[in-house]
Parts: structure tokens; sequence; C-alpha cells
């Protein structure tokens, strides 16, 4: 059971690294980003913008967060 | 070789080369920047896959809902880009344009003993959709137009030769500095994540697949202006950012 536990640990690890990664804070707004450009779609609005746009803000989000961290 | 055979050949040829240099470009960066191996296993079990699908499902291949194919495979892409595009800023602004031997010290070069599951995924994910996009043409110009063997052969042809040219020039690629081409093929698979995963929503494009191109510019601009950023943070003199 221990064993099971432990591989099931372990591929949920890789999986949840591989994904996420870093900083979960660019999975998140990529997640964001698209459930707001499926809700303005729905509303007939042109969304295609959206996503480019807050991949950009957040990447820089996630790089001020990085270098708080480091100093 | 009549008039319609011609066009439906070059057109399943044009628009399969178009899928095909994503799926060359997207093998060519990971297999340059994680290493070669496990790319090319990765490549080649996609191939695998794609070759069951298209002998099993054959015709019937436009049931696959392959808007759901690229939300799911366009935001993994996305997700994975932008962790890359943000560790190649950081080290690019850190190390400047570091040469091949310092990358291989602290690279993103897989040096276990056994797969890189990373890379693998990554050239597997890559074929399968983009190999499954080729499909989707031929199958839809050959049957449309009742040519069906051009077609097909329009489509291998344009994977044949422009995995053959990335494959002339994937030397060239590994002599580019790792902590650039991290940062280049991050602006890539953001680029194609982004396009895909919006395509998967519906989404339309002001300029179609000319938006790739936008998408690219718009990235690799950013990057530049962050690479500055942080360079100028990292020397003090802009400590705010």
């Amino acid at each position: 059971m221990g064993r099971v536990a432990y591989w099931i640990k372990g591929f949920g690890l890789f999986w949840y690294h591989f994904i996420i990664g870093d900083d979960w804070l660019l999975a998140a707004s990529v997640v964001a980003g698209l459930i707001v450009t499926a809700v303005l779609r729905a509303a007939r609005v042109d969304a295609w913008w959206v996503v480019p746009l807050l991949a950009i803000v957040m990447v820089g989000v996630s790089l001020r967060r990085t270098s708080r961290r480091v100093a | 070789m009549s008039s319609s055979i011609t066009f439906v050949f070059i057109t399943t040829f044009l628009a399969s080369t178009v899928e095909a240099i994503e799926m060359v470009t997207i093998v060519v960066g990971v297999g340059a920047t994680r290493g070669w191996r496990s790319t090319l296993i990765g490549a080649l079990s996609g191939f695998a896959v794609l070759v069951a699908i298209v002998a099993v499902a054959g015709a019937a291949l436009n049931a696959i809902p392959i808007g759901t194919l690229r939300l799911v495979v366009g935001t993994l892409l996305l997700i994975f880009g932008l962790q890359w595009f943000r560790k190649g800023v950081m080290r690019v602004a850190a190390r400047g344009f570091a040469g091949v031997r310092e990358l291989e010290e602290h690279g993103e070069r897989w040096e276990g003993p056994g797969m890189d599951w990373t890379a693998w995924l990554l050239a597997f994910k890559g074929v399968v959709l983009e190999g499954l996009e080729v499909a989707f043409i031929v199958v839809t110009f050959g049957a449309t137009a009742h040519h069906l063997g051009w077609a097909v052969i329009g489509g291998v042809s344009a994977v044949v030769i422009t995995g053959a040219v990335g494959f002339g020039i994937h030397h060239s690629v590994t002599r580019i500095p790792r902590t650039v081409l991290q940062v280049i093929v991050g602006v890539m698979l953001t680029t194609f994540g982004t396009f895909w995963s919006l395509e998967g929503l519906g989404i339309e494009w002001p300029a179609g697949d000319g938006a790739i191109l936008g998408l690219l510019s718009l990235y690799l601009l950013t990057a530049l202006a962050y690479i500055t950023l942080e360079r100028r943070r990292l020397l003090g003199l802009n400590p705010g950012v």
C-alpha cells in the first residue's frame, strides 16, 4: 500500500511540475484567460486579445515575484 | 496530370507544409534545448500513434473533435511555453548570451540515465496534433475533390520535405546559445499555445494563420523588453522592477 501511495504521489508530482512548474500563477492566469475569453465569446465580444495580453502581463508579474523571492 | 489533380496536390502540399513547419519547429526546438534522444523517441511515438489513428479511422477522421484537441494541447503548450519564456528571460538577463559549454553545465539538457519525459511529451503532442491536422487536410481536400491518392501524396511529401529541412538545420540550431534558445522556444511554444487554445474555443483570429507571425513578433518584443528590464534590475539601475 505504501509503495502504491509513493508511486501515485510521484506520478502526481511529475504532472504538477510538468504542467504548473515553478510559478502556479502563470498556469492559473492561462486558465482564467481562457474562461474570460469563452465568456466574452458567448456574449459575442471579439476577445482574441485577452489571452495574449494576460500572458504578457503575467510573465512580468511572475518575474517580479521571482526577483522579490530571490531578494 | 489534369488541372483538378494539380490543384488537389498543390493545395494539400502547401496547407500540409504550414502544419508540418509547426510540427518540425517544436521538435527541433525541444531537441536542441533538452536533448535529441527523448525528443526523437517522442516524435516517433507520435508518428506511430498517428499512423494507427489514420489506419483505424481512415476517412472517418473528420469525426474527431479537433476543436477540443486544439484547446487541450494549446492550453498545455501555452502554460509550458510561458514557464520557458520566463526562465529564458531570467537566464539571458543574468548571463547574457551564454555559450554552449556554459549551457551544458547549467542548462535544461537532460543528463539522466532514463527518458526525459518532458521532451518526449512535447515532441509527441506536437507530432500528433499537427499530424492529425495534416491528415484532416488530406482527407477533406482529397475526398471532396475525389482524388484522395494525390492528396495523400501531397500531404506526405510536405511532411517528408519539411522534416528533411528541419533535420538539415538542427546542427545550426544547436549552435545557438542555450539561454537564447530557451527564450526562442518559450516564445514559439507560447505563440502556438495561444493560437491553438483560442482556435479550440472557436475564436477567429483577425488574420487567420497569419496571426501566428503577429503573436510571434509580439512575444519576441515582450521578451526583449523584459530582458532589458531584468538586466537593469540586476545591475541595480531599476531596482523597483
